[in-house]
């Protein structure tokens, strides 16, 4: 089994580097053959580690030990356990449904090879990350995974935007990470290992140290989260750290589906759920989560309401489902936050390549505004990603309904603090997600088509390369509910993996509820439970009103955005983060560097250091030139001079 | 007062005064005799001394070869006096002073360590006591490296003094063996061919 | 009797003459190699004079050694200054300033 372990990320490294370095010489069809056959291998292998670990077959090892300094060994290790095994499936069956659209996207691109050795990468990078069995590489996927999205928002290096979106992923994300390298420095600090294992084990018994600092008294367990967490903000998109993720649209609809909704922005809730046996220990800690997931969650959902780009909407809607799955985090419910994890990357990954569908047939147009009617030219698309809609709304029996519920009743049973704000937050946040997906859906494919005539003319259903993933994607977003709805919550599907205290406990609370009613299984229960309750409500308002105001009444729309004028701009801005980041970073660290370069370079170091050096260098050296007069007889004076001098001394000290 | 006292005294006197002389009289050439003066009184003391050897060398290597040296050089070279005493006195005051201050430190020292009665004279060797081959033997047993060093040093003194004056005289009529003997006819002979003046009738 | 300080105080006075000499006849290279010939005398003085007053024959072999180095100075300082003549066709130190700074 390790040379399975082993074989999987390193067939995406051999694929990425072939496609990467060799690109010319295999052309393109070579690079898609040998990085699709990368991935598929990778896919059937997680399968078969997936279905070992099912069986209970579980590993924690390592294979190679890197480094060994000062007693901590860095190693390189695998942790294979039904958490990571599900990661892995997650990652490379998104990946692989990836590859195969691009091919259909990218067809007409220059740097098609270059493209396809980028997500290969990423997949690589992304699987090192979930099976690491310690902190240090973790932190190396973290990085590389990090890289990987900077290059592909800027993919199109020619485009000033993409270059600037992907500068801003940059220094945004490394807000994050240097929140994540300073949780490490803290865990080798307090735990003197990286191994996720011996500081696991090593948690409880160092509950009580804590950290005495300028800001009072700290436990140490709650520093170290917190930390982390800032990491996971950063990575995952957390507010205020998520003003990147909507800028990386920028860069190709795949990597959009791939990259910046499926799989490497919920690197930040694995990292949590993977870290639960800290996180368990601190409250504190588990608060600050619960109440910026449901920050994120509906105020990111709101802007959603008003962006037009149909790429934004979605990039807004990831940002508001990654709030729902970090409150799940934040009241303990690990298990469902994974799970939602995993129905979430397929039916964004659908709406995303699904939104990428619509742009190859608009000509690479994504304003909403030009589009419509593009119901009866895209059949699969449509009934496509109206699946994914459904799912992404909370429909039964979609996937979608039955994670978001589990985390909207995992909420309601907490008692943690902040968890009665973040109830209210998911709550209406599904009324307002099933609004925002379903005025994309009317917006895209009913009404009128307002394309202009050009490209009306060549409107036509995309390729099969692009259509066979949206359908291979629709499969689980419909029926992955279903088959693991009933294993999560019994806890039996994650087994030790996550750790949770029991007076956290809230899916057993949950679990406890729906198996014991009406005796008819716990999915129909369920979905009996669920249709009662006011989120399935809310979100058919959301739909009928969606429906309202962009199939009945399209003046709506207009009127409410003007009738609630302030409250519209504010939102229209995105609550201004973006213009507090630009001015008072941006500005700051720019009129910081000027200053610096006028005062601190040009006067202190060059002028006083480095020319000052000189200048005194040459008064000093005019002055000793005086002395060299170059008449022998002057040396022979100093001779004499040197001579009494010592004779003097040798009197003196007798 | 010894006989030796007084020669101590008299030869001192007059050392005293010839280097006094050398070192502030204007022509050179006189300098230089006066040099040999106190080269000679110095060698005098220093057979008071029972240093024979030493003083005749000082007398033979100094009076007879470096001064003698240096009486050619000021010779042949033609010196321009006038130029060479200007500002003779500039650093007199100065250099008085650091004399004498050198000179009060050193008296300093011996009257401290090396004072009257510090030291007294052992007796006089032998008659059949040989400085010179008491000398000799030390330096051809125990510093014979050194004497050989020394000898080296001489030898490239030599070289170096000859080294640096030889030079080729442009207008002097040397003959070159080596040339003589490479003479062949085409150097020396050259047949030209013309018609004769016979025929023409003028 | 003569002390030992009677000689070391002559090779004082020697001494100090010749670094008279040395400040006067700055611009004239003869007689300053003259004054270092004086200099030297001096400390061989003070060496043929201890040599004798601790009936040691050592230092009578240290002034051999002196006066080796002092004839072969003497005769390279001399070569040197007729090459200089040659060239500048002068002796004045005052004018020798190549080194200048």
């Amino acid at each position: 089994m390790k040379t399975i372990y082993l074989a999987i990320p390193m067939v995406c490294l051999i694929a990425s580097i072939v496609a990467g370095l060799f690109g010319k010489k295999i052309g393109r069809k070579g690079a898609h053959t040998v990085t699709i056959g990368g991935v598929a291998i990778a896919f059937i292998l997680s399968m078969v580690v997936y279905l070992d670990v099912r069986q209970g077959n579980l590993f924690n090892g390592a294979l190679y030990n890197w480094a060994i300094s000062g007693g901590v060994a860095m190693q390189i290790g695998f942790l294979i356990d039904q958490l990571t095994a599900t990661m892995m499936v997650v990652v490379t069956f998104v990946s692989l449904m990836v590859h195969i659209y691009t091919i259909g996207y990218m067809h007409d691109d220059p740097g098609y090879q270059r493209f396809f050795c980028y997500i290969s990468l990423f997949t690589f990078a992304m699987l090192m990350l979930v099976m690491s069995n310690n902190f240090l590489q973790l932190f190396f996927g973290w990085e590389a995974v990090g890289l990987v999205s900077y290059l592909l928002i800027g993919f199109w290096y020619e485009k000033d935007t993409a270059i600037f979106a992907n500068m801003k992923a940059f220094l945004v994300n490394r807000v994050g990470d240097f929140g994540f390298l300073l949780g490490l420095a803290a865990v080798l600090y307090v735990f003197g290992s990286l191994d996720y294992a011996t500081v696991f084990s090593a948690a409880d018994g160092a509950q009580d140290q804590t950290l005495i600092s300028i800001f009072g008294e700290w436990n140490w367990i709650t520093v170290i989260c917190l930390l982390l967490f800032v990491g996971a903000m950063g990575k995952s998109a957390q507010v205020p750290l998520h003003v990147w993720l909507p800028d990386s649209m920028e860069g190709p609809t795949p990597i959009s589906a791939l990259i910046h909704a499926a799989t490497m922005v919920t690197a930040g809730i694995f990292l949590v759920a993977r870290m639960s046996p800290l996180f368990e220990l601190s409250e504190t800690a588990l608060s600050v989560v619960l109440v910026i997931g449901a920050t994120t969650a509906i105020f990111m959902a709101l802007i959603g309401l008003v962006q037009n780009d149909i790429k934004r909407v979605v990039a807004y809607s990831t940002l508001s489902q990654l709030g729902y799955m970090t409150v799940a985090l934040g009241v303990s419910a690990y298990e469902v936050a994974i799970f939602h994890l995993g129905t979430h990357a397929f039916f964004k990954a659908l709406l995303f390549l699904g939104a990428g569908s619509v742009i190859i047939a608009m000509h690479h147009e994504q304003d909403m505004r030009k589009m419509g009617g593009l119901r009866a030219i895209m059949p699969i698309t449509y009934v496509t990603c109206f699946i994914g809609s459904l799912a992404l709304a909370g429909i039964p029996p979609f996937a979608g309904f039955f994670s978001k519920d589990a985390i909207i009743e995992s909420v309601h049973f907490s008692d943690i603090w902040g968890s009665s704000y973040a109830y209210i937050a998911v709550v209406l946040g599904v009324f307002v997600t099933a609004f925002y997906s379903f005025r994309l859906m009317f917006m895209t494919f009913h009404g009128n088509n307002r394309a202009d005539d050009h490209t009306r003319q060549h409107l036509d259903e995309s390729p099969a390369v692009v259509t066979w993933p949206l359908i291979l994607l629709a499969i689980p977003s419909v029926i992955a509910g279903f088959l693991f709805f009933e294993p999560v919550l019994s806890g039996s599907y994650f087994g030790d993996s996550i750790y949770v205290k029991p007076e956290h406990d809230v899916v057993a609370a949950l679990y406890e509820v729906y198996h014991g009613k009406h005796g008819v299984g716990l999915i129909f229960t369920a979905i009996l439970h669920g249709m009662m309750a006011p989120p399935f409500w809310l979100a058919l308002a959301g739909i009928g009103f969606a429906w309202y105001c962009y199939c009945k009444n399209t003046e709506l729309p207009g009127k409410i955005y003007n009738a609630l004028g302030p409250i519209s701009r504010i939102v229209e801005n995105k609550y201004g983060f973006d213009e507090f980041y630009q001015k008072v970073f941006s500005g700051g660290s720019l009129a910081l560097g000027r200053f610096l370069s006028k005062h601190a370079d040009a006067g202190l170091i060059d002028g006083i250091i480095v020319n000052g050096t000189a200048r005194t260098v040459r008064m000093f050296s005019g002055m000793m030139r005086e002395g060299q007069t170059g008449k022998t007889f002057h040396y022979a004076f100093a001779i004499i001079i040197g001579l009494f001098a010592l004779v003097t001394i040798f009197v003196w000290a007798r | 007062m010894t006989f030796v006292q007084f020669c101590f005294y008299v030869f001192s006197a007059i050392l005293v005064f010839a280097a006094g002389m050398v070192v502030t009289i204007r022509n050179p050439v006189k300098s230089a005799l006066f040099l040999v003066l106190a080269f000679f009184s110095a060698a005098c003391i220093w057979i008071t001394l029972e240093a024979e050897f030493l003083a005749i060398v000082l007398v033979l290597v100094y009076v007879g070869a470096v001064m003698v040296l240096f009486l050619f050089v000021v010779m042949m070279l033609d010196i321009d006096l006038a130029v060479l005493r200007a500002g003779f006195a500039r650093y007199l005051p100065v250099g008085s002073v650091i004399a004498l201050l050198l000179i009060l430190e050193i008296a300093l020292v011996m009257t401290t360590s090396f004072g009257p009665g510090e030291f007294t004279a052992p007796g006089a060797h032998p008659a059949d006591y040989s400085n010179t081959k008491e000398l000799g033997r030390l330096i051809y047993t125990v510093y014979v490296y050194p004497f050989e060093i020394a000898a080296i040093i001489l030898l490239v003194a030599i070289i170096a003094a000859i080294a640096l004056t030889m030079r080729k005289r442009p207008d002097s009529k040397y003959i070159d063996p080596t040339k003589q003997i490479k003479v062949d006819r085409n150097d020396r002979l050259r047949i030209v061919k013309m018609k004769s003046e016979g025929d023409k009738q003028v | 009797m003569i002390s030992l300080s009677h000689y070391l105080v002559l090779g004082a006075i020697l001494f100090g003459i010749s670094v008279v000499g040395i400040f006067l006849n700055r611009k004239n290279v003869v007689i300053l190699l003259m004054s270092i010939e004086l200099l030297l005398l001096a400390v061989n003085m003070n060496f043929v004079a201890f040599s004798r007053y601790l009936d040691d024959t050592a230092g009578q072999v240290f002034v051999f050694f002196i006066l080796t180095v002092a004839a072969a100075e003497a005769a390279i300082g001399l070569a040197i200054l007729i090459v200089l003549f040659r060239s500048r066709r002068t002796i004045n130190v005052e004018e020798l300033d190549s080194l200048k700074g």
